[in-house]
């Protein structure tokens, strides 16, 4: 193993003992649960960035993700259906920014920022309808905690992550299953190509355009479900702007999580964390702004960090947010 | 049909826009051969070979690959018909290994199984004598060792048709030899081999036949046995052309330019100057050999007060120029002149005009608020009549010139400015043969006039014949100066390798 996975190890258990001291097990709890949307976000986002498109519209598909899901959930009474239907939504949201940069090969920022802001308009307007709604309660039993037989008997651990709903369990696997797609599977080192450098890719006989479009449109599905979270399960009832800069979050903690899908379970429960601790603080007397600005104030430090540890390895993907032409060279 | 041609272009035509690229063009490569493509810039070489490789499709013309004739749309499809194209700028992801990049967008199975594949691997490197470690990443490799992983890479893909453009442009002399001694073995093996060169020596070293293009249009086919280099640049340039260059004698004056134990580094903290020691006579030629990257735009940029640097002394007529502003540096007369790697030059801003490029670099002395085009207009209208610039006008976008007029623009400005030091990087960048002799006739004429003169260039064979004294740089080292009529490329190419030769500051 690695120096600094060794380490890594140890400042997490320390983490973990820390805050099962002081917080409780039922904050570590909750904790997976605020991380969840972010894990999903921001693996969606990394899928996306190993493509070499940087999307910005994290924010917006969730918040069409979110929309979707919870009209499909309220409308049909199904809980499939609220996954289903964020998926296609985040999809399709995704399909809009995709045909802007890859076919068009519009800017990727530009592109990007206009989709978040296209998607929190839709998902106002089309929430108009629902606010202050509740989700049908045979939906939110359907994400009732599930115990996972034998691993929920292991202390602390066994209670805090595998006492969860479906959504929690799915993310997990999610960043196992890309984990070992990007770094064990031959679609995923055709992936890291085409993010790294097109051109080469394109000499190999990689179809450039056909791996952006498939892992923009499952970055979008990712992100889709990441919005349903909130407010299919978390908070099943709806209100406007329901994700209120996670996505934005989330785009950080891809730079954090170095493009690895594995750190980014890290980062997500992290700042999952950081984002209700404001709640359970509440005791100490702190200034309540202070506390809600805390996740956004380490997205800031952790940003500078890592942009001033430079190495090749962690790098971004070279050819990230460069549109590319096969006969411009 | 002839089951030894590999590759038979008949007729092919390709026009972009008003250009013909290529105008009927036949060409033809045998099982087992080393066929030259030689070429002027701008001849269609690239175009051509683009067409085999799935980039352009031929407006005109069919190709026949194995004695069928077939469609090409693709690099994918080019691959599958067993051509394999190694470009001048390698196409390979820095941060993967050496296998990654072998089996990239091959077909296989779904997970990777290491041990087997870098067996595989290691299989087909010995088999033509490559060396190449699988796991090795490409961002630790030189250049030889990247250019071996390009060739694996295209064996793998199981091509028995090899494109290698200018293979050789960033390779010491050791390396090419060796690059040689593969492509024979390769041809040993049955594979057919295509090198896009302009270089003769090397032609005539390796090929078995060569064609020569010229303007699009194919100027003929020979046997590299019967022909000679002469013959060749004959054809490619069409006309009959001095090929030796001048080395007129001048006397060497006092030392205008010392550089003393100069320190540099870059963003990454990594040495790119390290102390360099020597001086720059007026009258002299001081050539710069070295492998791309060994410092050379580093050293350029520092006496041009472009780059910071850690620690010595840039002394002209004994004054310290470090620290000193650009522009200070500009007035003292130390002009400088960088071509990069996509030749607009730096210091020339495409969408202007020749005059305000020109004024530029002149406005400063010019009194008043207002800029004067005036007198700016009749120096460039000599310097059209005096350097055979080919443009419409003073007033026409530079980037709308050919490589090489522009190059001869920037040059002419620095040279306008009677500069006492003259820096030129790179000077005859992708330039044919005609505009190359343009250049150094300028840059002699200079020498004769006492100018001292740092020529960073590319071609040992130029260095050695234009240049008075070769400096070799490598990793930002002084590995040798030299003079340049008692040493031996050979000698170059291992001090460009690293190995440290005679530094004698002060030889005559």
């Amino acid at each position: 193993m690695k120096k600094s996975s060794v380490l890594w190890t140890i400042v997490i258990c320390l983490l973990l003992i820390f805050a099962k001291i002081f917080m409780g097990t039922s904050f570590l709890v909750a904790v997976v649960i605020a991380g969840t949307p972010l894990l999903f976000a921001t693996l969606g986002e990394l899928i996306t960035e190993r493509a070499g498109n940087l999307n910005l519209g994290v924010e917006g598909m969730m918040l069409i993700g979110a929309v979707a899901g919870f009209g499909a959930g309220f409308i049909t009474k199904n809980p499939i259906m609220a996954i289903i239907g964020a998926v296609i939504a985040g999809a399709l949201a995704a399909l809009i920014y995709g045909f802007l940069t890859i076919t068009l090969r519009a800017n990727q920022v530009v592109s990007g920022l206009a989709l978040t802001i296209f998607g929190t308009g839709l998902s106002s307007y089309l929430g108009t309808n629902f606010i202050g709604q509740k989700m049908p309660e045979n939906v939110i039993a359907f994400y009732d905690p599930i115990q996972i037989p034998l691993l929920s008997k292991i202390p602390v651990i066994g209670q805090v992550f595998f006492v969860q709903d479906i959504f929690v369990y799915f993310g997990y696997i999610m960043a196992i299953v890309l984990g070992i797609y990007l770094f064990h599977t031959k679609t995923g080192l055709n992936l890291r190509a085409v993010g790294e450098n097109p051109s080469a890719a394109d000499a190999s006989g990689i179809n450039i355009n056909l791996y952006k479009y498939v892992h923009i449109l499952i970055g979008g599905a990712l992100c889709g479900l990441g919005g349903a979270y909130l407010a299919v399960v978390e908070v099943p009832q709806w209100q406007e702007n329901i994700t209120a800069g996670r996505g934005w979050i989330a785009i950080a903690l891809v730079i954090f999580c170095k493009w690895n899908p594995y750190k980014a379970t890290i980062g997500a429960y992290l700042f999952g964390g950081l984002s209700i601790i404001g709640f359970r603080l509440q005791h100490l007397n702190i200034s309540q702004n202070l506390l809600d600005m805390l996740p956004y104030l380490i997205t800031i430090i952790v940003l500078v960090i890592s942009s001033m540890k430079k190495s090749k390895e962690n790098s971004p993907p070279k050819g990230l947010s460069v549109p590319y032409f096969r006969e411009e060279r | 049909m002839n089951q030894n041609v590999f590759v038979k272009m008949e007729e092919i035509s390709k026009i972009f826009g008003t250009v013909k690229a290529n105008d009927h063009i036949n060409f033809e490569v045998n099982k087992g051969e080393i066929h030259a493509l030689l070429g002027e810039n701008g001849a269609g070489k690239s175009t051509l070979m683009n067409m085999l490789s799935g980039i352009y499709k031929p407006d005109s013309g069919s190709i026949y690959i194995h004695g069928h004739e077939v469609k090409i749309n693709s690099p994918k499809d080019s691959i599958q018909k067993g051509i394999g194209m190694i470009h001048q700028h390698y196409k390979l992801v820095e941060v993967q290994t050496a296998k990654e990049n072998v089996i990239m967008g091959q077909s296989g199975k779904f997970f990777m199984k290491d041990k087997e594949l870098s067996e595989q691997i290691k299989k087909i490197a010995n088999q033509f004598g490559l060396a190449v470690d699988p796991n090795k990443k490409i961002y630790d490799m030189s250049i030889g060792e990247k250019q071996a992983v390009e060739i694996l890479k295209v064996l793998y893909q199981g091509a028995d048709i090899l494109i290698m453009d200018e293979p050789t442009a960033v390779l010491t002399p050791q390396e090419t030899k060796k690059l040689f001694k593969i492509i024979k073995n390769m041809a040993k093996e049955g594979c057919a081999i295509i090198i896009i060169t302009h270089k003769l020596h090397e032609v005539m070293e390796v090929s078995d036949r060569v064609t020569v293009l010229r303007k699009g249009t194919t100027v003929g086919t020979l046997n590299t046995k019967e022909t000679s280099p002469k013959e060749l640049t004959d054809l490619m340039v069409g006309k009959a052309v001095d090929l030796s260059i001048e080395r007129p004698n001048v006397q060497r004056g006092p030392a205008v330019l010392k550089i003393k134990e100069l320190n540099a580094t870059d963003i990454d903290q990594v040495k790119v100057l390290n102390g360099l020691t020597f001086n720059l006579y007026a009258g002299e030629i001081l050539g710069v050999a070295g492998v791309a990257g060994s410092g050379q735009k580093e050293l350029c940029e520092s006496i041009a007060g472009l780059y910071p640097i850690d620690s010595g002394e840039i002394l002209y007529e004994e004054e310290n120029l470090v620290g000193k502003s650009p522009r200070d540096i500009i007035k003292k007369g130390i002009s400088m002149s960088f071509i990069p790697e996509d030749r607009l030059g730096m210091g020339l801003v495409a969408s202007m005009d020749m005059v305000d490029n020109f004024l530029l670099k002149e406005h400063h002395n010019q009194k008043g608020f207002f800029i004067k085009r005036k007198p700016i207009m009749k120096k460039c209208e000599e310097m059209i009549e005096r350097l055979e610039i080919k443009t419409p006008g003073i007033h026409h976008p530079v980037k709308q010139l050919s490589g090489g007029n522009i190059q001869k623009v920037l040059i002419g400005r620095e040279i306008e400015t009677n500069p006492h030091v003259l820096i030129t990087a790179y000077a005859v960048r992708g330039l044919d043969i005609g505009a190359s002799h343009t250049i150094y006739d300028l840059i002699n004429e200079q020498k004769q006039k006492e100018v001292a003169i740092l020529f960073i260039g590319e071609d040992l064979d130029v260095l050695l014949e234009l240049c008075d004294r070769i400096m070799v740089l490598c990793d930002g080292e002084i590995t040798g100066i030299v003079s340049s009529s008692d040493v031996t490329k050979e000698q170059l190419g291992l001090m460009m390798a690293g190995e440290k030769g005679p530094v004698e500051v002060d030889i005559v």
